[in-house]
């Protein structure tokens, strides 16, 4: 039982080199997908405390948007505007309607507001486009579907073209976030803002085009990751078990950090993979990606309670 | 006018301190148990019983004892819908390993193996705090029903993996399974969730509530003053997840007579903690407003298109029905943040000054 679990399950990886690297590569490519997702909401707590529990939603709701306007006939790639359209007028509509009564109230009662809004856009996306598994409009957007097979110490590896391809576009988006966040006028802006609410309002940064701007760039990221995850498993509101997921990525790696939400999403999402596989599976009857994350930043959270890369947390009387 | 409070003089701490100072609220409340007592149970239908009456009692249980853990002692939980399940689980293998055992009695000890485990979940709390805390419970939720499907123990090994409510009588009575009469049933609800009301009136208005509102309202400054925040914590925990672990039993045992693991997953949690927050964060009586209207809602809204005359297929029925208590929960949070019970509280001031404004 003891070798079950401290000794068996490094002898097979090291037994099985390439099929190590294969989970290692799958844990990778979700990871980066959490990641994504994570700083999504990282952005938006960051520059408005707001918890927002919709994220998740908001993926799901881009990819049924971006398919469900396809569907209608509308070209691939005018169907890609019109989402990102769409994600513009529900960041000012969110900020308008729901945010901007808000402002003020305790954090829970924001929190709830976010799950009122999930609710909301799952209904509203099911009354519209149906509540069916779709498929993802891969090939219209030209995204490489086939796979290449590399033979790493005598093994097989496949990576798929549409992960390589995934992994790719979320370094550039990411690259490019931290750019805008660093660089830019309105990016500063933005950090601003989650340093100090009350002086960034007095060098006269406007609250309300900022909370706007940020959930268009959590829209964004919505987009993006609907798009992969929705080509590795379809469309439709199963997928929102992958907003829980980014709870996690969040826990761990701090819920103000940027670098955290990262490096979180990377470590969850190979942890998780190599845990199922070589204990999960074989020990405990498999299916254990459910909780494992929550289980792992529970035990991380319990010696640094702000998450690795969180602020400090400093209580005063 | 009617509701006039000036005149009513009291003489003594133990009157000052009675569970109801003003003799117009002990009036209301009567006329409330005399509608739950005998006109809903002589008029209400099989419908009624099945849709309204028992499941907001049950939910506005559940709803009771995730606000003692939120509401009074100021932990986020997002664990509700799975603590439910470790009272209907341990209710289940208790009434199938000790089929003598009297039914009711088995629903109120289920709470104890729920209390148990949300104790070890509440640990956590010692150290994390806030948000990163409702995350923590989110551990609680998922890593429970992942082991209600598992352990196929817990379903007596079950080809279906779910469990299945027995017949079981009281003095020849039947009070649950298919066999139980919906009255007997509403009257077994009642009764337990008005003593665990009392009981929850009460813990909140002694020492132990006002431990818990006060590490709520600043731990540190509680633990300066010499509460031990460890001691109130934890018992916010055992006793939120005993109420909630007998919310869960009565759930599956009175209302839905089988459960699947998937029953307890998140939209459970999240459906307690939106009765919780739309009735009020800290108090009694809001949990049953808000279940009204949270478990109300949907069956009007059901009801509706065919009153109308439209006809909509039940999948769209379905997808409206989310998006409109979706926005209803937003408009009830712009409108009143603190909640229906807030609404009353209000209402009930004007009724005093009444006809006066001020």
């Amino acid at each position: 039982m003891l070798s079950d679990i401290f000794i068996n399950p490094f002898v097979d990886m090291v037994a099985a080199p390439d099929f190590l690297m294969q989970v290692l590569w799958e844990g990778l490519v979700s990871g980066i997908l959490y990641a994504l997702i994570a700083l999504g909401f990282v952005l938006i707590f960051r520059s408005s405390r707001i918890f927002n529990f919709a994220q998740g939603i908001m993926v799901v709701f881009a990819a049924l948007t971006l398919v469900g306007l396809h569907a209608y006939g509308v070209p691939a790639w005018i169907s890609v505007a019109l989402t990102l359209g769409v994600m513009f007028v529900l960041a000012v509509t969110i900020e308008r309607v729901v945010l901007r009564p808000l402002v003020g109230q305790p954090d829970i009662i924001l929190f709830m507001a976010t799950i009122g809004i999930t609710l909301f856009l799952i209904g509203f996306g099911e009354t519209i486009f149906g509540g069916e598994n779709k498929q993802m409009i891969t090939a219209e957007l030209g995204i490489p579907t086939g796979d290449t097979v590399l033979e790493p110490f005598g093994g097989l590896l496949i990576l798929q073209h549409l992960d390589i391809t995934v992994v790719i576009v979320a370094t550039l988006l990411v690259g490019a976030l931290l750019a805008f966040l660093n660089y830019t006028r309105m990016g500063r802006a933005i950090r601003a803002l989650g340093d100090d609410h009350q002086a960034a309002l007095s060098v006269g940064i406007s609250l309300q085009t900022i909370w706007v701007l940020v959930w268009f760039i959590a829209g964004i990221i919505a987009l993006v990751t609907g798009i992969a995850w929705g080509a590795r498993a379809g469309v439709s509101f199963a997928l929102e078990v992958i907003a829980y997921k980014a709870l996690p990525v969040l826990m761990l790696g701090g819920l103000e950090s940027i670098t955290g939400a990262i490096v979180g999403g990377l470590m969850i999402g190979i942890l998780e993979k190599l845990f199922e596989i070589y204990w999960g599976q074989p020990l405990l009857g498999g299916n254990t990606e459910t909780w494992f994350a929550f289980v792992l930043a529970l035990v991380v959270l319990l010696f640094r309670p702000q998450g690795l890369f969180g602020e400090r947390i400093i209580e005063r009387v | 006018m009617l509701y006039r409070t000036a005149g009513q003089f009291k003489t003594s701490y133990e009157a000052d301190q009675a569970l109801f100072p003003v003799k117009q609220d002990a009036f209301l409340l009567g006329i409330i148990m005399l509608f739950a007592l005998v006109i809903f149970p002589l008029t209400a239908s099989e419908f009624a019983f099945q849709t309204m009456l028992i499941p907001v009692m049950i939910y506005a249980l559940a709803a009771l004892g995730l606000n003692i853990l939120t509401g009074f002692a100021g932990q986020l939980s997002l664990g509700t819908g799975a603590f439910m399940g470790v009272g209907a689980y341990a209710c289940y293998k208790m009434v199938t390993l000790m089929p003598w055992m009297n039914p009711i009695v088995a629903i109120l000890l289920s709470g104890f193996f729920s209390a148990g485990v949300g104790v070890m979940f509440g640990i956590p709390s010692l150290r994390i705090k806030g948000f990163y805390l409702a995350i923590a419970t989110l551990a609680a939720q998922f890593f429970l029903v992942w082991l209600f499907e598992k352990w196929a123990w817990l379903y007596n090994y079950n080809a279906s993996g779910a469990i299945q409510v027995p017949n079981l009588d009281i003095f020849g009575v039947y009070v649950t399974g298919p066999q139980a009469d919906s009255m007997v049933q509403y009257y077994v609800v009642l009764g337990i969730v008005a003593l665990m009301t009392m009981l929850c009136i009460n813990l909140t208005r002694g020492t132990l509530g006002r431990t818990w509102k006060a590490t709520r309202d600043m731990d540190i400054a509680a633990e300066l003053i010499g509460i031990n925040l460890m001691k109130s914590k934890l018992t916010a925990f055992a006793i939120s997840s005993y109420i909630v672990g007998v919310a869960g039993a009565l759930y599956v045992f009175m209302w839905k007579g089988a459960a699947e693991p998937n029953l307890f997953d998140i939209p459970l949690s999240f459906q307690v903690l939106f009765i919780a927050i739309i009735g009020g964060l800290g108090s009694v009586l809001g949990n049953y407003l808000g279940a009204i209207l949270i478990v109300g809602l949907p069956v009007v809204l059901n009801l509706l298109p065919g009153a109308l005359g439209l006809s909509i297929s039940s999948a769209m029925v379905e997808h409206l029905n989310i998006m409109i208590v979706g926005s209803l929960i937003v408009f009830f949070l712009i409108v009143e943040p603190h909640g229906l019970n807030q609404l009353w509280r209000l209402i009930r001031e004007k009724l005093i000054i009444w006809p006066f404004p001020h």
